[in-house]
């Protein structure tokens, strides 16, 4: 069975999505991420589909539902790199995927994942002091 | 027995020239001074040779025939010719209807015993030559397409530039109105032009759009948020007093978007979440 | 005038959802082949897959057609989805944003809608549904 590869980089989980998804690929990646979300603690999940040349409302759903997942488990995702012409589609489509945060590129993904996180570990309790 | 009208025709190729040259002659529609006598002779001679060329007892009765392709495409290529050299289409019509005056002067020398056969071969090549004035006309009006056609896609591509202001900002001046085919130039060049500089930043400047009603602010949304789908924000400016007017009195919400009176604000506030300052040097004094 | 175009007509299967991505990528290749822009490709095979995808789930499964049509100087694609399932028992509540039987968004079809120039949806129910839709290469 085909799979999407999830890596850690550090804090983060990068999934880049290289080929085209049909549905039952786009559900085991939900799943799996999940999972891997649970398993390493991550607080952050980042999904590159710069290589996708289309986003349909099943993909956006499944995008949806990646967010709001890892969201209550503590982790923000960022989507990167969407092509102009998936964004152009996606909002005449009518899924502005409001929710989910978006970037550039990885590395800007990256930079906004950074920005969000609490600034270290033992700060992080004094964050509520303030 | 009677001689079909192709025949005819073929047999006073001649003749029909002769005849028709004359009535051009007669006609100062036709006679303009655009072309010498002896350009319009030579034309007029490949148009009788080609259409006595293509009549058979098929074509003269079925004009989409595909026989008929050589002088169809000559007519075409006539009519082009004819109007870039400056002829208005009132002068090529002329031109092709007074060859219908020769054709039927012809037909009656040759039938005036026989006033039925006369008048069924009438009507026949009146059709016919009927039909070359169409095609005349809607290759005119296709030229005429194709030219407009050329110019609004310039336009389009002309009237939205993308500007690198600077480094991670982009500004697009919007300068007429904002229909959604213009909406998608303007979102595709915005977009692609976001990849292309690496920006975060675009300010869609819309001082030069005339009016904006529900239509056009809806298209703005639609620009804002695909700019979003992207990782980048956009950053509408240029709202002058009666935009704001009647945008509040038609009840449109623009409460999602970052909106700026001017270039200027919406600049600095790009500066701002880009985490620049803009200041003036303290140059060194002489005294 | 008479154009020699290469005209396309074909049917493609749509019985499982690898058929899918093969309908996508037919359909982009010939909207490419045309000299369809990228947006309006996009918008095109985005358009596809939610009809497609509906066929599969709710009509099980179906044919496409796909023919290059023109008109004047105009040259698009025309699809048409063919189903023998059980119907849309409401066309005009399938036709609204958010409004689903599955547990979709029900964005499909009024998103589709959208994406393309034409757009007609009939369906019987007991016989099966057919979209038809079509996209101009500048549209």
């Amino acid at each position: 069975m085909e799979k999407i590869p999830i890596l850690k980089m550090g804090k983060f989980l990068l999934v880049t999505i290289q080929v085209d998804l049909y549905d039952r690929l786009a559900l085991t990646l939900e799943e799996d991420l999940i999972q891997m979300v649970f398993k390493t603690g991550s607080k952050g999940v980042l999904i590159d589909i710069s290589a996708l040349s289309i986003v349909d409302s099943f993909m956006g759903k499944i995008i949806g539902n990646i967010a709001g997942m890892s969201s209550i488990m503590d982790a923000e995702t960022v989507v990167v790199g969407m092509q102009p012409a998936v964004a152009i589609t996606l909002i005449e489509l009518g899924l502005p995927l409001s929710g989910v945060h978006t970037a550039l590129n990885v590395e800007k993904g990256m930079a906004l994942l950074e920005s969000r996180m609490p600034p270290s570990l033992d700060d992080a309790n004094d964050d509520d002091v303030d | 027995m009677e001689t079909p009208i192709f025949e005819i025709l073929r047999s006073k190729k001649d003749r029909v020239l002769q005849l028709w040259l004359q009535v051009q002659q007669m006609d100062t529609e036709v006679s303009n001074n655009y072309n010498t006598a002896d350009e319009l002779r030579a034309q007029s001679t490949e148009f009788v040779d080609i259409l006595v060329g293509s009549l058979n007892e098929n074509t003269v009765q079925d004009f989409s025939s595909p026989e008929l392709e050589a002088l169809t495409d000559y007519i075409s290529s006539l009519t082009i010719s004819r109007a870039r050299q400056g002829f208005s289409p009132r002068e090529t019509a002329t031109y092709i209807f007074t060859l219908k005056d020769a054709l039927l002067k012809v037909l009656s020398e040759q039938n005036s015993d026989n006033p039925q056969q006369l008048y069924q071969d009438s009507i026949l090549v009146s059709k016919f030559i009927d039909n070359i004035g169409i095609l005349s006309f809607e290759t005119f009006i296709t030229g005429r397409e194709d030219v407009i056609f050329q110019q609004s896609e310039e336009m389009a591509e002309l009237s939205t530039p993308v500007i690198r202001v600077w480094n991670g900002i982009l500004a697009m001046p919007i300068i007429g109105t904002l229909d959604s085919a213009r909406t998608q130039v303007v979102m595709e060049n915005l977009l692609q032009g976001i990849v292309d500089t690496g920006s975060s930043i675009a300010i869609l400047d819309i001082s030069g759009v005339p009016a904006v009603d529900s239509l056009v602010a809806q298209h703005l949304i639609k620009t804002v948020n695909a700019t979003r789908l992207m990782g980048a924000e956009c950053i509408i400016s240029g709202i002058r007093p009666e935009i704001a007017q009647t945008v509040v009195h038609l009840g449109i919400d623009l409460s999602q978007m970052i909106t700026k009176a001017t270039l200027e604000s919406a600049l600095k506030f790009a500066f701002n979440s880009l985490q620049l300052e803009v200041r003036r040097t303290q140059r060194e004094k002489l005294n | 005038m008479l154009m020699m175009t290469m005209l396309i007509k074909e049917s493609l299967i749509i019985q499982q959802e690898r058929d899918l991505v093969y309908c996508r990528n037919r359909v982009k290749e010939v909207a490419a082949k045309i000299g369809m822009g990228i947006v309006n490709q996009t918008k095109l095979i985005t358009a596809t897959s939610e009809i497609a995808r509906n066929m599969l789930i709710y009509g099980g499964g179906g044919t496409m057609r796909l023919e290059v049509v023109t008109k004047g100087k105009q040259e698009g694609i025309q699809l048409v989805f063919e189903d023998k399932g059980p119907g849309i028992a409401d066309i005009q509540k399938a036709m609204q944003d958010g409004y689903t039987t599955g547990r979709s968004l029900g964005m499909g079809l009024p998103g589709a809608k959208r994406l393309v120039n034409e757009f007609v949806i009939q369906s019987a129910i007991g016989q099966g549904t057919t979209v038809k839709m079509l996209k101009w290469k500048n549209g």
